[in-house]
């Protein structure tokens, strides 16, 4: 199988294909400067496989939670391809990303993945480790604030992400001893988005590129004025 | 060569299909009015949501509208600027990247060059030099047009745009978003010359505009009546009578000025009927033709950005691969293809 994903949710911008097995990565912390990079490191990467876009069989993008536009980013992008070159569309949870990079790295059952979502709140998602390795959610993703996210009572696990970096003394107070190596300087990477992407595919899971939207968690982002006589 | 158009950089996305010979082929736009109605104006993020939603389906049914399959595409033209950031990368992530996978050039186009070419679309378009009379709801301005990118700003506004003035003065009269067409209506129900607001900055020579004092004006005007729906529909007509003069009078200073005869008004404001009844009249009074864009065309669209792109692709433009958005960007930048 063939995959390109593509993962544009926070200050990292990456592109990774996924081909037979192998995963070919571009990776840059980058803010503010996806829009130039984001092609190009698809370039590079279908270059470095010897790939055409005509031999993909699927695309994956990072779909969320993140800063909006870096979403959107990662979904136009996506959007254009799979119309383009009439392609399905695996959308990956952000944090689903981040989780699986310190599953990999790390042996603990669970991840506690955190994105810095700005006006002091995170994007949580607590994760385990399936049968196969591979990140499982474990409730829902929430927007929220540090000291009330939620977890198993029985979980022990490896912290990552950006809002780990920010929000570290909270969080550690509130997940107590269920807490082992923190992650702080992490951001979720295309080549995860690939290989969780490629999983999902293989299952059957795929939308059309109209369908392949953001997940932005956050939908409170205007207040409607208090009409006037 | 078949163009496809994006636009997206504000509240309406917009999409058209344009052919070098045979015109225009289709063109679709989904407007957020609605959406951004309750908030009294443009939410940005709102937008730019749902021109991720819109986007993909519009360029479906453009192509179909069309009659065209995407593979016969041979350039993308779309909206870098100037405009709202996000709802800008969301359209310009799209087009440059479908571009990509099609193997096809790009465009970044400048919206206000589209709006200029606009009546370039109509049967009768007219020829280079002219006079540009730009009125939206972010720009006021009169450009000398000696050729596509070459473009010189002899006025602009100081302050508020035309199109924003209609919209702030529709709010103060409890009209609905957008203000512009609002106006419009009820000033057709107004007593002409019950009020006279002024015409502002016209008695100094200079092109420059300034319309922020209209609503100061607005506002005593409509506090010494008691606010009746004919005292309002008597200051939309004042209102809407100064402004359109106002236009009217650099205009027709520009003109003078430039030694050239022909003006082109374009922008959403450029639908306004006494608008372009006025412009009109005083066109056949002084010898100036007179060119406005059909009305569906006077506001955002995809068949501006289209034609406008279309004439850079045939000059043979190439870009980097690299998803181009540029919040603000003046229009003098440009160069010719
Ligand atoms: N009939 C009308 N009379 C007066 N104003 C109008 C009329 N119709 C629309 N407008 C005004 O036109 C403006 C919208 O025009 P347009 O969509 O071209 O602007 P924009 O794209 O928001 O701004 P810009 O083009 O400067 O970036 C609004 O301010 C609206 O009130
Ligand atoms: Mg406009």
């Amino acid at each position: 199988m063939n995959l390109l994903a593509v993962e544009t949710a926070t200050e990292a911008c990456s592109a990774a294909l996924f081909s037979g097995g192998r995963i070919i990565e571009r990776y840059q912390v980058a803010p503010q400067e996806h829009n130039r990079l984001i092609l190009p490191m698809i370039e590079a990467v279908l270059a470095e496989a010897g790939l055409q876009l005509a031999q993909l069989d699927a695309l994956a993008f990072g779909r969320g939670p993140g800063s909006f536009t870096g979403v959107r980013i990662a979904t136009g992008v996506v959007q254009g391809i799979a119309f383009g070159a009439e392609l399905p569309v695996v959308p990956v949870s952000t944090l689903a990303a981040l989780a699986q990079e310190a599953l990999d790295e790390i042996d603990e059952e669970y991840v506690y993945a955190c994105i810095d979502a700005r006006m002091g709140e995170i994007y949580w998602g607590v994760y385990r480790r399936g049968e196969t390795g591979l990140a499982e959610l474990i409730g829902e993703e929430a927007v929220l604030s540090a000291s009330e996210v939620p977890f198993p009572q029985d979980s022990h696990g490896v912290g990552t992400g950006s809002g780990w970096a920010r929000y570290e003394a909270q969080l550690t107070e509130r997940l107590g001893e269920r807490l082992g190596t923190i992650f702080t300087d992490r951001f979720p990477r295309a080549a995860l988005t690939a290989r969780l992407g490629a999983e999902a595919f293989r299952e059957g899971i795929s939308v059309p590129p109209e369908q392949a939207l953001p997940v932005y968690l956050r939908d409170d982002v205007a207040k409607k004025p208090v009409p006037r006589r | 060569m078949y163009v496809l158009g994006i636009e997206t950089s504000c509240d309406e996305t917009g999409v058209a299909i344009f052919h070098s010979q045979q015109g225009l082929l289709s063109h679709h736009l989904y407007s957020q009015v609605k959406t951004h109605a309750d908030y009294g104006g443009v939410v940005p993020e709102l937008a730019s949501r749902d021109h991720v939603k819109k986007l993909i389906p519009l360029i479906s049914r453009a192509l179909s509208a069309a009659g065209i399959d995407k593979y016969r595409v041979d350039g993308i033209a779309y909206t870098a600027g100037p405009g709202l950031i996000g709802a800008l990368l969301a359209g310009a992530a799209v087009a440059r990247s479908l571009a990509w996978a099609l193997g096809i050039p790009s465009v970044a186009v400048h919206h206000m060059e589209g709006h200029l070419l606009a009546p370039l679309l109509e049967p009768d378009p007219p020829e280079f030099p002219f006079i540009a009379l730009l009125v939206s709801g972010g720009h006021t301005q009169l450009v000398e047009v000696e050729a596509i990118g070459r473009y010189k700003i002899l006025g602009e506004s100081l302050d508020d745009a035309a199109g924003e003035a209609f919209d702030k003065t529709a709010k103060m009269l409890g009209l609905g978003y957008p203000g512009g067409p609002e106006i419009g209506r009820l000033a057709d129900e107004g007593l002409a010359g019950r009020f006279v607001f002024p015409r502002p900055m016209t008695d100094r020579p200079g092109l420059n505009f300034s319309f922020s004092g209209l609503k100061t004006h607005t506002l005593t005007t409509l506090a010494a009546t008691s606010s009746t729906r004919q005292d309002k529909a008597d200051i939309a007509a004042a209102f809407q009578e100064a402004v359109v003069d106002t236009l009217l009078i650099k205009s027709q200073r520009a003109l003078e000025e430039t030694g050239l005869v022909r003006l082109v008004v374009a922008g959403g404001v450029s639908a306004n009927r006494r608008m372009r009844k006025k412009l009109h009249e005083m066109g056949r009074e002084k010898g100036y033709r007179i060119y406005f864009p059909r009305l569906e065309f006077c506001g955002d669209n995809g068949a501006m950005i289209a034609y406008a792109g279309c004439q850079r692709l045939l000059a043979g433009h190439a870009e980097p691969l690299e998803i181009r958005a540029r919040p603000r960007w003046p229009l003098s930048d440009l160069l010719p293809p």
